[in-house]
């Protein structure tokens, strides 16, 4: 045990943890010894993070300590280190341990700066650093109205927000004329204070509290200012900037700065050889470095030189962006403009209340710093031009000027109206410029290079659609032919594949790839294939091959979830139920413990099912007089639709008639995409029909039909294809529209995104669908005909067949539930259990071992 | 040259996997993906569990092919994987455990370690 050597960290907070977590990571650290005093009573907790505490974060949530993180670490919580004794290496605590040290780490933060005017320390008044300060703020706030922040710097607006969330009146008093002084420009300052107060927070700036007045109660009522005016308050908080703490330091004779802050040179060692100062209490490179990213950068320096490395600490990147009460502010690099020559290019709305200022160099080739302030969206694009990590534009200003909006014209939206800032994938915030740039650069040809050099798409996947037109568009532009290829397994385009299909009869994917493809296939001609054919031939989905070619929704007739279990959604026509149907629903949801809630297209969504409980489930369904709804299908999924001239005083024709109709005429019908649609009984419109691929909407003479519109990620007015329309031209052309539709779609592209792209717009689409410009029209009402008598409910051809229903199994080896599927309740339904609170799979763990034992194969 | 042992253990028919479809298999604490890709003639087994979404749910996936390799697509959010080697073809650092896999008489054996069969049943092992 002798030869072990003991690292003590005094300090608990979100860089002392830091320095723990660097050193548990390094697998040269075993004969260290950790040890750690906290003053605070609780693990380190994310500091920065606090103001969600009063919006409804616990401890726990807010804490960066998980279960068994320090195994092995000796933790003295509520204990702070009190004094060293150099000489002896060794330190005393407060409660009176006494600890030898080989190295020591200080980690004691920085205190809130109080000015010293008279009346601060008043009852009723706070400062904001800690758990236990937010505490005692919310604990004084109950019954009280008007609460102060002094400084309105970036903790200081933070402080005002969390008063905010207790329900004071607020107000900022800050000493400069404007907010975030430090970060940002007068203009950018005043854009923030009119979006800070228009959340109902009074701005008082260019004003110094010169002292608080008690009230009878002896406790704190009114701040008097150096203006002579006074503010009747109930509760002050202080948040007028930090002071490094090192006193601690200071009292063991080292060096400490001029204007505070313990005295460390590049690896982080103060003059004491064995003790290294990190974070906000240490003078390093020229300053105190107030924030957490320079911290966590010193906390590895510390753990590197302690273990006998090398890494210095030579500055940070001082770049701010956040979220203050919902307001995007961002400052990086230069953003005031003071290297030789900078010259900045502003934009500023005043009615959208945004204000973008990039700094460029004077030949503006380079990007030196910014300011953004209620749209920051360019940040991450801008930041890294400034970092030298992707080039600057020639036209740097397009950065940070919204795109022109264009008019709304179909063809009018494609991809290259898309702002180059605008972000692409939002799950790892790709904008569509680092994509075009990527492509560019690269000279890439297909969307899965794209994905791995940018990460775009490569999460939830829901992009690729846009990846894919951008990547198209970029090699249109550079004059590149471009094949409009389904995937390498067939070299014609979804439309193309769709005339061979029809044209040649073709009823089977083995004999389409045989004829026209090469391979075996894959997830994305497999699903389009068998959509074609459901689409021309309405026969059953999974019959035969033709399971193999389905994604697992329409496998399986229901929609996967986050966990691998599915949800179910019967069919609701127009969105008429009756009790008896709502009791069924009930009591399906009761015997098979489903979490139920209505979705946005008036149905009921029954989720958490295995696969083993669906037939069941069904028959249940079924009995009670309920069909498939096709939730599962790139097909049509509900019409919408409001009570009408039935029960409203202002409808003027029947709608929900006219949707229930509408939908068992188009119930099942597969397609390029889903399809919704809604009917609104009259101009009112509150069955949004203007939001979906085909919407009608009652006139005092009939039905005006409008087709390609969509909400969702990218929202879309439909557009009004005809007027006044009796009920049966009405189905005629809908039919001829979606048959059109099917036949000439990209596969995945809804009727907003294809109708876009359509050459003449909804002016051609007139000429084809009503003037029948092609003479196809007959052909199309055919097609459709053929698919509307060939329906029958996919679930209730299932459960009739014991064949079809023993492919539903979760394991083909036994009857027993999948025991990696956890539900937890949560407002009396069940949720799926998040990875935490399961425990790891096994193969996660084991995954070396396993590889080892598939080499023997 | 591996440490481990392991016992080809029988999990169904073949007949009980359609051509080019997956079923999964439960065997001791783990759940196998066994596919049968129809062009190639051959059974494949992974693990069950998508290290992406970290969801048991492999074996619903749809087969197919990239060029020369035989994939399987991962029904969460459609991540390839190899189906001879397991690897990810979009994340080349992540890898789906395989195991090994055999038709006989019609019936499918896959080998899993001998310390998971611990809890099978006698009956289904095959030494």
């Amino acid at each position: 045990m002798s030869t072990r050597k003991t690292v003590v960290i005094a300090g608990n907070g979100m860089v002392g943890h830091k320095v723990i977590e660097s050193f548990l990571a390094r697998t040269d650290a075993t004969e260290w010894e950790v040890v750690v005093f906290g003053e605070e009573p609780r693990f380190a907790y994310d500091r920065v993070g606090l103001s969600s505490f009063f919006a409804g974060s616990s401890e726990q949530d807010l804490s960066l300590v998980v279960d068994g993180a320090y195994d092995g670490v000796d933790v003295h919580l509520g204990d702070a280190v009190a004094s060293i004794d150099r000489a002896a290496k060794k330190l005393t605590s407060a409660n009176g341990f006494t600890v030898a040290y080989d190295a020591l780490v200080l980690a004691t933060g920085s205190f809130p700066f109080v000015p010293p005017v008279p009346g601060h320390d008043l009852p009723g008044c706070f400062v904001y650093r800690t758990i236990d300060d937010l505490i005692a703020i919310r604990d004084y706030a109950k019954g009280r109205r008007v609460g102060a922040v002094v400084g309105g710097g970036l903790l200081g607006l933070e402080a005002a927000n969390a008063l905010r969330e207790l329900g004071l009146d607020t107000h900022v008093v800050e000493f400069a004329p404007r907010l975030m002084p430090l970060q940002i420009d007068e203009v950018g300052g005043n854009v923030l204070r009119t979006r800070v107060e228009q959340l109902g927070v009074a701005i008082h700036t260019a004003m110094q509290t010169s002292s608080l007045r008690a009230g009878d109660d002896g406790a704190v009522a009114a701040m008097q200012f150096g203006d002579g005016t006074e503010l009747d308050v109930d509760l002050v908080v202080f948040s007028a900037g930090i002071r490094p703490r090192d006193q601690l330091a200071r009292e063991a004779g080292l060096d400490v700065g001029e204007r505070g802050g313990i005295v460390v040179d590049e690896s982080c060692r103060t003059s004491d050889p064995s003790i290294f100062a990190v974070g906000e209490c240490a003078f390093i490179a020229g300053r105190i470095w107030g924030l957490v990213a320079p911290g966590y950068d010193m906390a590895r320096v510390a753990v590197d030189q302690i273990l006998g490395g090398d890494k210095t600490f030579v500055g940070a990147d001082l770049s701010t962006k956040l979220k203050l009460m919902g307001i995007d502010v961002a400052s990086f690099g230069d953003a005031f403009a003071t290297s030789e020559g900078a010259q900045p290019i502003t934009f500023h709305d005043p009615v959208a209340k945004v204000y973008k200022r990039v700094v460029m160099n004077a030949d503006g080739s380079l990007v030196l710093g910014g300011i953004l302030v209620g749209d920051a969206s360019a940040y991450s694009l801008l930041t890294q031009m400034a970092r030298g990590d992707m080039p600057t534009p020639s036209n740097p200003e397009q950065l940070i000027f919204p795109a022109s909006t264009g008019n709304n014209e179909a063809g009018a939206i494609g991809v290259g109206a898309l702002s180059a800032t605008a972000t692409v994938c939002s799950c790892n915030s790709v904008t569509k410029q680092a994509i075009c740039s990527a492509i560019v650069e690269n000279g890439l040809t297909d969307v899965a290079s794209i994905k791995s050099l940018t990460r775009a798409g490569t999460t939830c996947g829901g992009c690729v659609p846009l990846l894919t037109e951008l990547l198209k568009d970029e090699l249109r532009k550079s004059g590149v032919d471009v094949r409009n290829d389904l995937c390498e397994h067939f070299a014609y385009s979804r439309q193309e594949l769709f005339d061979i299909v029809r044209i040649q009869r073709i009823t089977s994917f083995s004999t389409l790839l045989s004829s026209h493809g090469k391979g075996w296939g894959c997830e994305i001609c497999k699903p389009a294939v068998a959509s074609m054919l459901a689409s021309l031939n309405g026969e059953y989905i999974l019959e035969g091959e033709r399971a193999g070619l389905q994604d697992t929704n329409d496998r399986f007739l229901a929609n996967m979830q986050k966990d691998g279990t599915y949800s179910v959604v019967p069919r609701v026509p127009g969105g008429e139920i009756t009790p008896d149907q709502l009791i069924a629903i009930g009591n399906v949801a009761k015997e098979f413990g489903l979490y139920t809630k209505i979705t946005g297209g008036q149905r009921i969504d029954l989720f958490g099912a295995r696969v083993d409980q669906l037939p069941a489930i069904w028959v249940k369904l079924i009995d009670a007089g309920m069909e498939s709804g096709h939730a599962y299908g790139k097909a049509l999924r509900t019409i919408k639709s409001c009570v009408g001239s039935t029960w409203c005083r202002y409808g003027v024709q029947d709608s929900t008639s006219l949707a229930i109709k509408l939908e068992l005429r188009y119930r099942g019908l597969r397609s390029p995409h889903k399809l919704k649609s809604a009917v609104s009984g009259c101009a009112r419109e509150c069955a949004e029909a203007q939001s979906k691929d085909f919407g009608i909407i009652a006139t005092e003479r009939g039905w005006n039909l409008y087709v390609g519109g969509n909400g969702g990620m990218r929202p879309q007015h439909a557009l009004l294809l005809a007027e006044d329309l009796g009920e049966e031209e009405l189905i005629r052309i809908i039919d001829r529209y979606l048959m059109f539709y099917i036949r000439t779609a990209d596969r995945l592209e809804r009727t907003a995104r294809w109708l876009n792209k359509l050459e003449g717009g909804i002016d051609y689409l007139r000429r084809v669908v009503i003037d029948d410009a092609l003479g196809i029209c007959d052909e199309l009402e055919a097609e459709m005909a053929r698919v509307v008598d060939a329906y029958e409910c996919e679930w209730t051809a299932t459960v009739n067949d014991p064949e079809r229903v023993s492919r539903f199994k979760t394991f083909v080896n036994d009857t027993r539930p999948d025991p990696s599927v956890v539900f937890i309740t949560e407002r009396s339904q069940i949720r799926p259990a998040q990875s935490h609170e399961k425990a790891r799979p096994l193969e996660l763990m084991e995954l070396s071992e396993l590889s080892e034992l598939s080499e023997s194969r | 040259m591996s440490a481990l042992t392991t016992t080809w253990v029988q999990i169904c028919g073949v007949d009980d996997i359609a051509e080019d479809t997956g079923v999964c298999a439960l065997v001791g604490t783990y759940q196998v993906a066994v596919f049968r890709v129809s062009g190639v003639g051959e059974l494949f087994a992974l693990s069950n569990l998508d290290p992406f979404s970290e969801t048991y749910v492999m074996s619903r996936g749809i087969v197919g092919s990239a060029g020369d390799i035989v994939k399987v697509s991962s029904p969460m959010y459609k991540h390839g994987f190899d189906l001879r080697t397991g690897k990810s073809l979009d994340d080349p650092s992540v890898c789906i455990p395989t195991f090994r896999v055999r038709e006989e008489s019609g019936r499918v054996f896959v080998a899993v370690p001998q310390s998971v069969c611990a809890s099978v049943e006698r009956s289904e092992v095959d030494a």
